[in-house]
């Protein structure tokens, strides 16, 4: 299984994830601020702050855009429900 | 039937209010609705005299705007004020700065009516916008504007300014340079129903006015504070909210207030340190063992202020204002019938009444066998947006003096996470997904 790591600064925690795994399957268990509403990508509660390692998640679809959009999410901001780890080394913290 | 000698009318004053529009600043109309009846709004708070759902419309020389609408059962009475100002073809913009059900309960009729009209609101209310339309969201030209957009009438135009969160995630502000004119929807206003509308001659609506900000704005005082400095700048001379009074007199004071109301309550005295507050309750004494050696922990720390309390003593609304300016808090309770206790649950339910987003949360308590109490409280840490970089500590009955290590262990990292001191650790998928 390819590994990736994922770090929550906001509780200084790096996690070792397979990867395909969804920022918002380990914020909740490392009690990061990230939290989440709908876990479906509608309600933006979940966006993320993408500190470092954005080329290493899966890119967003359409409806994730138009999501980050209308809840003026920056370009480095993410779903948090929605993208993918594939890779590498990944930074985040809450929007 | 005998007539009686006198007929029992309300003892409030003109709560009937005013039957046509009633013209606002040059142009500008209210078009709204009262709801003396009104006696609790949104379920979460209370009104002594109900409350009025303002709406405006602005003429321009080329065409009319209608700025929010109002509750849906009032749609008859905002429906027969705004036809004595416009007919429904003149009508151009609708610009919605909030899409809450007490300001949008006559948007679809109103677009039934008037389909030729653009819709202007935040991006955040589309989503919303589009739940209320149903199918018939596509019929119209609706558009998400933000901070620096405008939209003309002819003579005159309407700018928009994005203060997300003055109540809902979608809300703005919509600024009328030529007649000095802020429609701030939620922001500004009160829950205070007197027909004679204005702020110069209405009743005493003090307290209706800070009520109304702690139970609707509090909760959001940092988005409170970006919005007001947001419209500082404009020179307006008429705040025009969608609740109470229209702020015509000395309007500045109100914004001046709110700026009293979102600033601590407390006298400021920690400068740079950072506050931990632990909170615990306890029957035999065992959590309160484990919160004292917590507090010792973490006091070690010179740059952490760490103050202990027992909740039982005291009441919950100074715990607010003290939680509302605190860096962290950790709250101590057993398990009793497999629950937290219900002192705890009563703080944490109204710690929906302040700002809690990013600060640090902790848990602990001792329990008997089962212990489920720590991750109820931390399940609900995290529904308050929360940041809990420690798991739980759990203690079976009274500590040991290896356990009150642990208990001052947990009270040094909560500390180094206040501090930005806590060393970064590495941990495994499998480990984390276990818990
Ligand atoms: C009425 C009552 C109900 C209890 N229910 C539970 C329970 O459901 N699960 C559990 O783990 N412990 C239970 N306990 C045990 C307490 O959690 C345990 O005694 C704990 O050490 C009390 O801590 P304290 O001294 O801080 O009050 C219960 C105790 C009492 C008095
Ligand atoms: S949780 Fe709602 S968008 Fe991710
Ligand atoms: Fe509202
Ligand atoms: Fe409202």
């Amino acid at each position: 299984m390819d590994k990736a790591t994922l770090t929550f600064t906001d509780v200084s925690i790096t996690v070792n994830v397979p990867t395909g795994t969804r920022i918002i399957e380990m914020s909740e268990k490392v009690g990061s601020g990230i939290t989440y509403g709908c876990r479906e990508g509608e309600c933006g509660t979940c966006m993320t702050h993408i500190l470092e390692g954005a080329e290493n998640l899966s890119e967003p679809t359409a409806f994730e855009i138009r999501v980050l959009e209308e809840n003026l999410g920056g370009k480095d901001d993410r779903l948090a429900c929605q993208c993918r780890v594939l890779g590498g080394a990944v930074k985040v913290r809450p929007a | 039937m005998s007539v009686p000698p006198f007929t029992i009318r309300p003892a409030a004053p003109r709560l009937e209010g005013p039957s046509g529009p009633v013209l606002v600043a040059p142009g500008v109309h209210w078009v709204g609705a009262l709801d003396p009846g009104l006696r609790s709004f949104d379920v979460i708070l209370k009104t002594a005299n109900g409350t009025t759902y303002n709406s405006y419309a602005v003429r321009g020389s080329e065409g009319v705007a209608v700025i929010d609408t109002v509750k849906a059962e009032f749609a008859d009475e905002f429906f027969a004020r705004l036809e004595a100002v416009a007919r429904y073809d003149e009508i151009r913009l609708i610009v919605l700065n909030h899409l809450e059900p007490d300001h949008t309960g006559a948007v679809p009729e109103l677009l039934r009516r008037a389909p030729q009209a653009q819709v202007r609101l935040s991006p955040r209310g589309l989503p919303m916008l589009r739940a209320l339309l149903k199918d018939e969201f596509e019929l119209y030209d609706i558009k998400g504007v933000t901070t620096g957009q405008s939209v003309s009438l002819g003579d005159r135009s309407l700018q928009f300014y994005t203060t997300p969160f003055v109540h809902w995630p979608d809300t703005q502000c919509t600024w009328l340079a030529r007649e000095r004119v802020l429609f701030t929807c939620d922001l500004f206003g009160s829950h205070y129903c007197d027909g004679r509308l204005f702020n110069d001659l209405v009743g005493d609506f003090r307290f209706s006015f800070e009520y109304y900000f702690d139970r609707i704005m509090r909760p959001f005082r940092s988005f409170v504070a970006q919005a007001i400095d947001l419209i500082e700048p404009l020179d307006f001379g008429i705040i025009a909210p969608a609740h109470g009074p229209i702020l015509r007199s000395h309007p500045r004071d109100y914004l001046t207030h709110t700026r009293r109301l979102i600033s601590s309550r407390l006298a400021s005295e920690t400068g740079s340190e950072k506050t931990l507050l632990i909170f615990y309750v306890s029957a035999y004494g065992a959590t309160a063992q484990l919160a004292q050696a917590i507090h010792d922990g973490a006091a070690e720390s010179p740059e952490v202020r760490v103050s202990l309390f027992d909740l039982e003593g005291g009441e919950i609304a100074p715990f607010l204002d003290l939680i509302e300016e605190a860096d962290g808090i950790a709250l101590g309770t057993p398990t009793i019938n497999g629950d937290a206790v219900r002192t705890i649950w009563e703080m944490l339910a109204a710690l929906v009444d302040i700002e809690t987003r990013g600060k640090l949360g902790a848990a602990f308590g001792s329990y008997g066998w089962s212990g489920e109490a720590v991750r109820l409280v931390e399940n609900r840490l995290q529904g308050l947006k929360m940041r809990l970089p420690e798991p739980g500590l759990r203690i079976k009955l009274h500590p040991s003096a290896a356990e009150l290590e642990e208990g001052r262990a947990f009270g040094r990292r909560l500390a180094d996470h206040l501090t930005g001191r806590a060393a970064p650790r590495e941990v495994d998928f499998a480990e984390i997904a276990a818990r």
